[in-house]
């Protein structure tokens, strides 16, 4: 008998709930027998209980430990603080790229990723994002032509 | 002869100043994103495919096609003198190549992977031309529900028979076949798991999976191992001409490993990975010097990477013939063609005959392109494995947003791009294939949609499916695919 993984547990009983929430979704979609033989319904019902089987096989390959994730070394566990920062940096930028703009939230996702990386040099990073983004900004936007919103720095462009 | 005169017209498409230009660009491109590590060709032509509003059919292709060759070229270069393969396709590269650059010799063995991709990228650019025809008109046969029974097949041998389990193969692809699901019903009109969210009553964006995926999900799982051992660069020592010896030995190899590659790429099961496999161990046994492998044989980088790059080739003859895409690549093309209002099909090669045979034109001048790009100014390409980590995810990062952000100026595309890419990271801890969730993507509304008309067709009679003779065979091999392995285990065990 093989060690257990109790992340492999959890994402099996996941997956298994993601299924339910597709079967039950399924079921509140509205029927409309004129318009198809097939309807609306047949296909997601595959799917759902498809959803439903794997992940009760993906519990019991868990279950019986032959299912584990590649680097569940206890002796390399997960960076947290890596994780902390790219987290934090996605936030960020999803939380204020409509308001500060393009540049600045890509700036700050930037060097915070570079942060998750490693990288000791906050203000060389924070130098290097910044020119960067201006210059991907003014690449997408102005030579192509891409709508990519406006904001504090966006407006004098 | 037909199939010549089209090609010439291909060539002439081809060979126009744009189109030359797309070609030389893709190719640039696809070297870069394929020596990067962790980047890949289908996240490239996601973030690339806004470009399909503004730019020709034609000059997008050829632009994709080179990107598509050129990761290839460029693949080889960082499992080479990295050790970190980019693709599951280059591998085996790694393998032995890594091996021949620790011993010095990793000029030859960049310039057998070069010249021998180019042999087989050639090769298989002469079997996409042949064969393509043939099989389309195969292909005109095909009804409703052929269809239908030969996207289970591709179903089942892109999930459950590459990778390391058949469950969670399958798992990856169902779950992208829920993604393609969400959203209104095109048939009836009925919305479809949009909880209630406006934005998603279009559909999920396929660059939004894509880039969730390979971009945000590997950026957060290379942070999190990233503390643990960095890879070293290894300098290229001896010159870039191969010795007699080295000829003698890479030719055999080169043409061996195209003769796997280009067959099995084209079988609606695709994926490089097994013609890699089997043309290591095909070099192996046939090698005068078994001995090496493992040390730094140089067949054992030229077969694989042959095989490689022509089952790349053999990848386009089911996408361009049958509408079938076998790797999250061709999936994302697929989904180029789409946003073209152009559906790949056999009729493909007809109605649009100029886009077609112009992009297998480019593929020969690709190849030719690639093979200049990589062997004069592989130092170049070997600086870019020089970028600081750090600086480098920062950047994919930057282009990950404005890949998403870009296509609506809405947070709820943001919002969706993290949450894919939470899943994706998930998905690389537990070792799920991350390329099924594409393909059953793009492939799942399809094969919905060939059920329905097979359905229609036949006034709802499902047996219908296995009282067709072709439609019968499709759906045996598609089980075979799936328990052969497990009784062929089962028999060999019962035979101890």
């Amino acid at each position: 008998m093989q060690e257990r993984s109790s992340g492999a547990i959890a994402v099996a009983i996941g997956f298994v709930l993601v299924g339910v929430v597709v079967g039950y979704e399924t079921s509140q979609i509205a029927d409309t027998p004129l318009y198809a033989k097939v309807g609306p319904k047949v296909f997601p019902s595959f799917v759902a209980g498809g959803l439903i089987l794997l992940g009760l096989a993906l519990l019991w390959d868990a279950w019986s430990g032959r299912w584990k994730a590649e680097d569940d070394d206890e002796s390399r566990p997960i960076d947290w603080s890596a994780l902390g920062w790219l987290g934090f940096g996605l936030l960020f930028n999803v939380a204020l790229i409509g308001t500060v703009g393009f540049i600045l939230a890509s700036t700050v996702l930037f060097a915070s990723v570079a942060r998750a990386f490693g990288s000791t040099k906050p203000a060389r990073d924070i130098a290097i994002a910044f020119v960067f983004a201006a210059i991907v900004y003014i690449g997408f936007a102005k030579l192509l032509g891409i709508n990519m919103g406006t904001g504090l720095i966006e407006r004098f462009l | 002869m037909d199939t010549l005169a089209q090609l010439g017209n291909g060539f002439a498409v081809a060979l126009t100043p744009m189109n030359l230009a797309f070609s030389f660009l893709g190719v640039l491109l696809g070297t870069a994103i394929g020596v990067l590590p962790g980047l890949g060709p289908a996240l490239t032509i996601a973030l690339l495919l806004p470009i399909t509003f503004k730019v020709d059919a034609t000059g997008a292709f050829i632009l994709f096609a080179g990107i598509y060759y050129g990761a290839m070229y460029g693949g080889s270069t960082t499992s080479i003198l990295l050790n970190t393969p980019g693709e599951s396709a280059t591998i085996i590269t790694a393998l032995e190549g890594n091996k021949m650059a620790r011993r010095g010799r990793g000029g030859a063995a960049l310039a057998t992977a070069a010249i021998g991709s180019f042999v087989a990228g050639t090769i298989g650019t002469l079997g996409l031309t042949f064969v393509a025809p043939i099989v389309v008109e195969f292909a005109l046969k095909f009804g409703p529900a052929e269809y239908f029974s030969l996207m289970i097949l591709a179903f089942v041998t892109v999930s459950a028979v590459l990778g390391n389990s058949a469950i969670r193969g399958l798992a990856a692809l169902l779950f992208g076949i829920w993604l393609g699901l969400i959203g209104v019903d095109l048939q009836t009109g009925q919305a479809r798991f949009t909880f209630g969210i406006l934005e998603l009553l279009d559909g999920v964006n396929v660059i939004v999976v894509a880039v969730g995926l390979f971009a945000v999900g590997e950026t957060l799982y290379l942070a999190t191992r990233y503390r643990y051992g960095k890879d070293e660069i290894l300098p290229i020592k001896d010159s870039l001409w191969m010795t007699r010896e080295d000829w003698g030995r890479s030719w055999k190899a080169w043409l061996r490993g195209s003769a796997l590659g280009f067959p099995i790429g084209a079988l609606p099961a695709g994926g490089a990975e097994v013609p890699t496999f089997l043309s290591y161990y095909l070099e192996k046994k046939l090698s005068k010097k078994p001995a090496e492998f493992g040390k730094g044989a140089i067949e054992g980088v030229a077969g694989p990477e042959a095989a490689n790059n022509a089952s790349a080739a053999g990848v386009l003859v089911p996408m361009l013939t049958l509408g079938l895409p076998t790797s999250a690549t061709a999936a994302i093309m697929l989904s180029a063609f789409q946003s073209y209002g152009i559906n790949p099909g056999p009729q493909l090669l007809m109605t649009q005959s100029n886009l077609v045979w112009g992009l297998i034109a480019s593929l020969y001048i690709g190849n030719v392109m690639l093979l200049v790009l990589n062997l004069p100014l592989i130092g170049l390409w070997v600086k870019i494995l020089a970028i600081p980590a750090p600086l480098l995810y920062g950047g994919i990062l930057v282009f990950a947003t404005i890949g998403t952000y870009g296509i609506s100026q809405s947070p709820i595309d943001l919002i969706l791009l993290y949450v894919i890419g939470g899943i994706g990271f998930l998905m690389r801890k537990y070792d799920f294939p991350t390329a099924p969730v594409i393909i059953g993507m793009i492939l799942g509304p399809l094969a919905e949609q060939e059920f329905r008309r097979a359905m229609t067709i036949s006034q709802g009679d499902v047996t219908v499916l296995v009282t067709r003779p072709l439609s019968l065979t499709l759906l045996v091999l598609a089980a075979i695919a799936l328990a052969g392995p497990h009784l062929y285990r089962w028999w060999a065990r019962s035979r101890k």
